[in-house]
C-alpha cells in the first residue's frame, strides 16, 4: 500500500520562493551535469568505443609494423595509426541515445515545461559529449605514449590533438542528435555510427593518401575525414604543419556546420508547438 | 459565449502584484485560466473544438471525459506544450501562444504518464528541476524540506527512479511539479493506476494544496467520483467539445431530482407508455431492458411506478437513487461514462456516438 503524507506543502514559502528564468549558462550547466551524472551509470555506452579503438590500434600495429619497418625506412606505424584509433574511439560518442529515451519516457516534455532554453537542452548534452570524448582519448593516447610514440608537435601539440578530436566528436555527434530528435527512435540513432564507417575507410586511415589509387584516391580526396586524419597525424609525426592543420579544422567546420544545421532543424521540429 | 460563474468560489486569493498587473494587462481579471473558443487540430482531426474556460484563482476545476475526449490535448495547450490552432488561452495572466515562457514560470504540471528519468535519483531530479526554475541552492533546499512530507519515500529518494513503484513515481512527479511554488497546477489524471487508498490520500493532498495555498488546480480525470469529490466545478468534454459545465451538485440537479431505475423482462416500450403519464414523472428513457425514469420526487413516485410496471411486465429490480455524474454524462453525451470505455463513432478520436443528444455547451446555473 502506498503511503502519502497529508501534511501541507510549502505554505510558508509561498510568497518567498518563486520561479524565475535561469541564466543561459546555468541552463547549459544543469543539463550537462545531468548528462555527465548518467555516464557512470551507463558503462555500456563508454566501454565499447574505447575497447574498439584500443583493439584496432593494437591489432593494426601488430599486423603492419613488421611490413612497414622493413619497407619504409623511418616510418612509425604506431604514430601513424594513433589518429585512426582516436577517430574510431570518439566518432559517434554522444548522449543522443539518452535523448531518445527522454523523448520516449516523456522526460523531454517535463524539460520543455520548464523555462529552460530549448537550445540549452541540446548544447548541455553536447558539452557533456565533449567532456566524454576528451576522457575517452586519454587512455588511447596514454597507450600510444606507452608504446613509444613521441608527438612531434610536443605537449602543446597533444593539447591541440585532444581539442581537434573533441571538435570532431562534437561535429559528428550533431548527426546523432538530428536523427534522435527527428525520429525519436533508438535503433536509428545507434545505426548513425555505421554511416561513419565508409567515410573512415575510404580515406588515408591505413596508408598515406599518396599510396591510394584509382577511385579510392578520388573519394579520399573529397572525404573530409581524410583531412581530419592528416591534420591529427601531422601533429604526431611531422610537427606544426599549418596547412594540414588548417585543412583539418576546415573539414571539421564543414561537417559541423552540416550536422548542426540538421540538428537545429530537428530541434525546432521536435519543440515546435504547432 | 459567457460561462457560468458558480458563486461557490471563495474569491480570488492574494496574488503577487506582478501577476495582478499581468492580469490587468491581459484582461483576465481574477481568472487563473481563461480560454476563448480554443481549438486544436491535428491535420483533419479536431481534438479540441472551440472550448471556452473561465477558471478562477484558487478554484479546483475538474475536467471530465473519456479517453480521447480532448482532455490531455487541452492540458498540453494550456501548459504550452502545444500551440492552439484557433482561439486564445490565458494562464496565470499570460497568453499561452505569445508568452509561453511567462506561463511556464507560473505553472506546475504533472502529466498523465509520470514524466521521469529512470536513471536519475529522485533527489537529483528535484534539484535539477529547481535549478531549471532559477531557484538558488538554499531555495531548493528549503523546497525539498517542504516537499519531503509529500514525497514521503525516505531513503528511496537517493535511489534511481527506475526502481520506484508506480505510486512513488506519482508522488515524485507531483513534487517536481510543485518545486517552484506554481500559481496554477495542472494534474492530468493524477490518480490513474493508484490503488483506492492512495487515491483517497492524493485527493486529500490536492484539497490541502488548494485550501492552504489557494493554488488553482486544473484536474483532468476519467473517474467520476474524483471530479465529484474534488472539484468546485466540473467541465465535461466529449469529442473535443465542452458539453456541460457547473458544480457537481448543479450538474446532477440539471438531469432531474431523482432517478428510478427499473430492469424489466421485455415489453419495455409498453412499460414506458404505462409510466410516462404518471404524476411526478418527468421523463422515461429505455435502453434495452433498463428504464431510467426521472422523477421530481422519487420517493413519492416509486410506488405508482411499481404498480404501473407490474401491470405490464415482470420487474426484476427497481431502484431509487439521486443522480450521479454518470447520469449527467449520459444526459449530455448520450453515453454511460463507465470509466474509459466509451464507444467511438463521431469521427473524432475517441469520441462517442453522441449524435442523438449532443448539444452545445450547457451552462448549468443554480
Amino acid at each position: 500500500m502506498i503511503s502519502i503524507s497529508i501534511t501541507a506543502v510549502g505554505g510558508r514559502d509561498r510568497a518567498g520562493i518563486q520561479a524565475r528564468p535561469a541564466s543561459p549558462l546555468r541552463d547549459v550547466v544543469s543539463i550537462a551535469g545531468r548528462a555527465l551524472r548518467a555516464v557512470p551509470r551507463e558503462p555500456e555506452a563508454i566501454i565499447p568505443p574505447v575497447f574498439i579503438a584500443l583493439f584496432f590500434f593494437v591489432v593494426n600495429i601488430g599486423t603492419l609494423q613488421h611490413l612497414t619497418q622493413s619497407h619504409i625506412k623511418g616510418f612509425d606505424i604506431k604514430a601513424f595509426m594513433l589518429p585512426t584509433a582516436i577517430l574510431l574511439g570518439v566518432t559517434g560518442v554522444s548522449r543522443a541515445g539518452s535523448l531518445v529515451t527522454d523523448i520516449q519516457d516523456g522526460y523531454l516534455d517535463r524539460l520543455l515545461l520548464t523555462p529552460v532554453r530549448r537550445l540549452a537542452i541540446l548544447t548541455g548534452h553536447m558539452v557533456a559529449d565533449v567532456a566524454i570524448a576528451c576522457a575517452l582519448m586519454v587512455p588511447i593516447i596514454g597507450l600510444a605514449l606507452g608504446l613509444g610514440v613521441r608527438p612531434a608537435a610536443g605537449p602543446v601539440g597533444v593539447v591541440l590533438f585532444l581539442l581537434m578530436g573533441c571538435l570532431w566528436s562534437l561535429a559528428f555527434a550533431g548527426f546523432g542528435y538530428a536523427i534522435a530528435l527527428k525520429t525519436g527512435n533508438p535503433a536509428a540513432v545507434n545505426s548513425s555510427f555505421l554511416l561513419f564507417f565508409p567515410f573512415l575507410f575510404m580515406t588515408s586511415s591505413y596508408v598515406p593518401r599518396s599510396q591510394l589509387s584509382g577511385w579510392l584516391s578520388v573519394i579520399a580526396t573529397w572525404n573530409p575525414v581524410t583531412y581530419v586524419l592528416e591534420g591529427l597525424r601531422s601533429l604526431v609525426t611531422l610537427g606544426w604543419q599549418w596547412a594540414s592543420l588548417g585543412k583539418a579544422l576546415l573539414a571539421i567546420t564543414a561537417v559541423g556546420v552540416l550536422s548542426m544545421t540538421l540538428c537545429l532543424a530537428a530541434l525546432r521540429g521536435r519543440t515546435r508547438r504547432g | 459565449m459567457s460561462l457560468l460563474q458558480t458563486g461557490q468560489n471563495p474569491g480570488p486569493p492574494a496574488v503577487s502584484s506582478s501577476a495582478a498587473a499581468a492580469s490587468e494587462m491581459t484582461g483576465t481579471g481574477s481568472a487563473a485560466i481563461r480560454a476563448e473558443r480554443l481549438v486544436r487540430r491535428f491535420g483533419e482531426v479536431t481534438a479540441v473544438d472551440e472550448v471556452d474556460l473561465d477558471i478562477h484563482r484558487g478554484e479546483i476545476y475538474g475536467f471530465l471525459g473519456p479517453n480521447g475526449a480532448g482532455k490531455s490535448t487541452t492540458v498540453r495547450v494550456l501548459c504550452t506544450l502545444l500551440s492552439p490552432t484557433g482561439g486564445r488561452a490565458v494562464v496565470a495572466g499570460y497568453d499561452v501562444a505569445t508568452q509561453p515562457e511567462k506561463v511556464r514560470l507560473r505553472i506546475g504540471v504533472a502529466l498523465q504518464e509520470a514524466a521521469l528519468d529512470p536513471k536519475q535519483t529522485g533527489i537529483e531530479l528535484l534539484k535539477l528541476q529547481g535549478r531549471l526554475y532559477g531557484l538558488s541552492r538554499a531555495e531548493i533546499r528549503d523546497r525539498l524540506a517542504d516537499l519531503s512530507q509529500l514525497i514521503d519515500i525516505g531513503d528511496a529518494l537517493g535511489r534511481p527512479i527506475g526502481t520506484y513503484s508506480g505510486g512513488m513515481k506519482r508522488r515524485l512527479d507531483l513534487a517536481a511539479a510543485l518545486i517552484h511554488n506554481p500559481e496554477v497546477l495542472f494534474l492530468d489524471e493524477p490518480t490513474s493506476g493508484l490503488d483506492p487508498v492512495s487515491r483517497a490520500r492524493m485527493w486529500e493532498e490536492v484539497r490541502r494544496l488548494n485550501a492552504e495555498l489557494s493554488m488553482t488546480i486544473f484536474l483532468t480525470t476519467q473517474y467520476l467520483e474524483e471530479a465529484d469529490e474534488l472539484a468546485d466545478r466540473v467541465g465535461i468534454i466529449n469529442g473535443g467539445r465542452l458539453v456541460a459545465e457547473g458544480s457537481p451538485a448543479q450538474l446532477k440537479r440539471s438531469v432531474g431530482n431523482d432517478l428510478i431505475i427499473a430492469h424489466v423482462d421485455g415489453r419495455a416500450e409498453a412499460a414506458r407508455r404505462a409510466v410516462e403519464p404518471l404524476s411526478g414523472v418527468r421523463s422515461v428513457e429505455v435502453r434495452g431492458e433498463e428504464m431510467v425514469i426521472t422523477a421530481v420526487d422519487g420517493a413519492a413516485t416509486i410506488g405508482a411506478v411499481a404498480v404501473a410496471l407490474a401491470g405490464v411486465t415482470p420487474v426484476r429490480h427497481l431502484t431509487l437513487r439521486t443522480p450521479s455524474l454518470d447520469d449527467v454524462f449520459l444526459e449530455y453525451t448520450g453515453n454511460r461514462f463507465s470509466g474509459s470505455q466509451i464507444p467511438e463513432g463521431d469521427g473524432r478520436p475517441g469520441g462517442p456516438d453522441n449524435s442523438k443528444r449532443q448539444r452545445d455547451l450547457v451552462e448549468v446555473g443554480s
